[in-house]
């Protein structure tokens, strides 16, 4: 791939954007201006970059997917399979946009939960966190989703409050060849308490399209977000992910990703252990097959003292699919007594699946405890043979071992009908043979 | 129970096996009749679970010759969850923890799959609730076993009582238990000696691999077997034992040449 061709890309792709303000925030529109500059000057990563070594993604520069233009053809009946009963609030995104007649926000919650352009009464707020903890140096497609920000998710929890049911944003693809960009906004005041669900789908099973998503999280002192994310788009799908998370004075923040969808997929989540004592738990489950690629790049930067992360990934990789994960722990100079620990489990079920795996710690604090560890194999042998001394067949004891490998992170989901859908999933995948 | 007139559950006839190549069971010959309980003792290394896992149908050992029935079908030309559903049970020494399934499902699901292959009707998980507590509370085991994830995290004890539970589950109709005494304190063995003295009847049996005696004071075998080097060398009642707590295994090789030969 020429380097021509690359910026051939990028131009064509910028060149399809109405610039055009359509709200009267000019913050918004610098932001955008800013971030059309920074795309402009950027590439498409190849294999040459260090964090993209192991995911080519070349073949989205022959995809030249202009951004989808609104089309709320679905009907509520269409996403019926999709609610989830817990959750009282529903933001719906179709191809990126906004879809009021598929959403609901309760009315008391209006004014905290909503699409960007209805939140402006918070625009201070909004403007001091939005676009502000994912950068978009060196990241051409944080870059591009910035320039393209129009609808968000955005919520905010206020001071103390405490919100039992989880809030569910809703990102269905319904278009092909086309191009989404959802972008969310978390922002949790000090002592808050909430769960938020992130949930990729699309209606099409093998239609072509990429998604192109930006998450920010803030979680101010105290407060505690559980964090739920699924990627579940169509088996051809481009899905090009950046999730940022800043954490602040004692807060407590967890987030579960499972991933089980698109051709290519690449997630990076940046979490930054802003202030003293907070805490990360963070999980994630990819489960491929096919020629699927998953690629999870994660980094905890420790930059204040008594901070807690704790972390583990496991990706359930069969065929030909080719799953990579990077976990970096930077704990910088100040960032004393921090305690973090890191497993990346990994199980093969097919000779050529393949997984990269790769903790990255870079530790320039002295008193601190870090362990690590990972893991690639097969199913137990010894755990088959006990199943199959039970009485159960040898394809149900791989079945089971395989579900179970991957229910122990579903079953960290706080939501439980989403665990059951994604249990459903696993269970469907795991029987595919 | 010795009874004249009682059927072979197990036939084992010049039972030889290897692993890698290596010749583990150099000649085993061994019967079992319905109603018997057998005790099979040795030390470390001798073959004892080697032989209990040649008869679950390990696959990483391989039989190079001999002959098993069970009943009277070719137990080795089964693959294991099919001698499982005959009615074959293996307690493990060394029980497998399997972390992410609970241990209800996992229950459940044993013991549906054999009733299903019984033709008895199956259990949903309300009605095996109500079936399993049951069982627990002969083996005094806490009720939390059954959310908690296959033997993860479980003492020893604990280990070894959940596989008497499966055992007392499944009703086999031969049941292996391999060293299931090691690792319990003298209360827990009680418990599990009861356990299993209540599932012996007229019409299963048990094979009873242990080290020690003292297993024998509560589940009193009708034959005493002394495993060595792949081979039984010397079979008694269950004065064996005794002999053996007294004399240590050195007596055995002393004396083998005018016991051997000798099978039950
Ligand atoms: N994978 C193996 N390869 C070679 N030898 C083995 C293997 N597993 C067990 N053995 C050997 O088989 C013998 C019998 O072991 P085992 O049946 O476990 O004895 P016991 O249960 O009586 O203590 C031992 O000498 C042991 O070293
Ligand atoms: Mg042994």
């Amino acid at each position: 791939m020429t380097t021509s061709l690359q910026s051939d890309y990028l131009q064509y792709l910028l060149s399809s954007w109405d610039i055009k303000p359509t709200e009267s925030l000019s913050w918004l529109d610098r932001l955008r201006a800013e971030a059309i500059d920074q795309a402009g000057t950027q590439q498409l990563p190849t294999k040459k970059d260090e964090e993209w070594r192991f995911t080519d993604i070349s073949p989205l520069a022959r995809l030249p997917f202009q951004a989808a233009t609104p089309k709320f053809d679905l009907q509520a009946k269409d996403i019926e399979h999709l609610k989830l009963k817990e959750a009282d609030n529903r933001l719906v995104f179709v191809d990126g946009h906004f879809a009021p007649h598929l959403s609901i926000i309760s009315g008391s919650l209006s004014h905290i939960v909503g699409n960007l352009p209805a939140l402006t009464s918070r625009d201070t707020l909004l403007q001091s966190h939005l676009g502000k903890h994912v950068s978009i140096d060196h990241n051409v497609f944080a870059a591009l989703n910035t320039a393209f920000l129009r609808d968000a998710a955005v919520i905010v929890f206020p001071k103390e409050f405490v919100l039992e049911q989880p809030v569910h944003l809703l990102f269905i693809a319904t278009q092909s060849e086309v191009t989404s960009y959802p972008r969310s906004l978390i922002i949790g005041e000090p002592g808050s308490q909430a769960t938020v669900i992130e949930d990729y789908v699309s209606l099409q099973p093998s239609a072509a399209y990429i998604t192109n998503s930006v998450t920010e999280i803030s979680l101010a002192e105290h407060a505690r977000i559980q964090h739920v994310r699924v990627q579940r788009e169509s088996n051809q799908a481009f899905h090009l992910a950046n999730c940022a998370a800043s954490l602040g004075h004692a807060s407590h923040f967890q987030s579960t990703t499972v991933t089980l969808g698109a051709q290519i997929s690449r997630y990076n989540m940046h979490i930054h252990i802003a202030n003293e004592a907070a805490e990360c738990d963070i999980s994630g489950l990819s489960m491929i097959s096919g020629r699927q690629l998953a690629d999870t790049h994660t980094c905890i930067d420790h930059a204040k003292p008594h901070g807690i992360s704790q972390q583990q990934h496991k990706c359930i990789v069969d065929d030909a699919a080719h799953a990579v994960f990077n976990g970096k722990i930077i704990v910088r100079p100040h960032a004393q007594r921090t305690n973090s620990s890191q497993s990346s489990r990994n199980l093969l079920l097919s000779k050529s699946a393949q997984v990269d795996t790769k903790p990255q710690l870079e530790i320039f604090a002295d008193d601190v405890k870090c362990a690590h560890g990972a893991t690639v194999g097969q199913l137990d042998a010894e755990e088959i043979f006990y199943l199959q001394s039970r009485g159960l067949s040898e394809t149900e004891a791989r079945n089971l071992l395989t579900f179970a490998f991957g229910a122990e992170i579903i079953n960290r989901i706080p939501v439980p009908s989403l665990k059951q859908q994604l249990e459903q999933a696993v269970l469907k995948q795991t029987q595919s043979h | 129970m010795i009874k004249k007139d009682s059927s072979n559950i197990l036939t084992i006839q010049d039972l030889h096996a290897s692993i890698n190549g290596t010749e583990i069971l150099k000649g085993i010959d061994f019967t079992v009749r319905s109603g018997e309980i057998h005790a099979i003792m040795g030390l470390n290394g001798s073959g004892k679970s080697t032989l209990a896992k040649v008869l679950a149908g390990h696959s990483a050992y391989e039989v190079t010759q001999g002959s098993v029935l069970f009943d009277d079908i070719d137990l080795l030309a089964l693959p294991p969850e099919e001698r499982a559903r005959a009615g074959l049970f293996l307690a493990f020494q060394y029980p497998i923890e399997i972390p992410g399934v609970a241990n209800t499902q996992f229950l459940r699901l044993a013991y549906n799959t054999v009733q299903t292959r019984r033709g008895k009707e199956e259990l949903d998980p309300l009605e095996f609730d109500d079936f399993v507590r049951e069982k627990m509370k002969m083996l005094d085991m806490k009720p939390d076993f059954l959310d908690r994830s296959v033997n993860e995290g479980f003492s020893g004890g604990e280990k070894k009582r959940n596989e008497v539970l499966q055992m007392a589950l499944l009703e086999p109709k031969l049941s292996i238990l391999d060293e299931t005494d090691s690792g319990l304190d003298i209360d827990a063995l009680k418990i599990v000696a009861q356990g299993v003295n209540q599932i012996a009847n007229q019409n299963n049996a048990m094979i009873v691999v242990t080290h020690y005696q003292r297993l024998l004071d509560y589940i009193v075998p009708d034959y005493v077997h002394v495993m060595q080097s792949g081979r039984i060398v010397m079979t008694g009642g269950k004065e064996l034992a005794l002999e053996l707590e007294t004399h240590g295994y050195d007596w055995i090789s002393a004396n083998k040449q005018s016991l051997a030969g000798v099978s039950a």
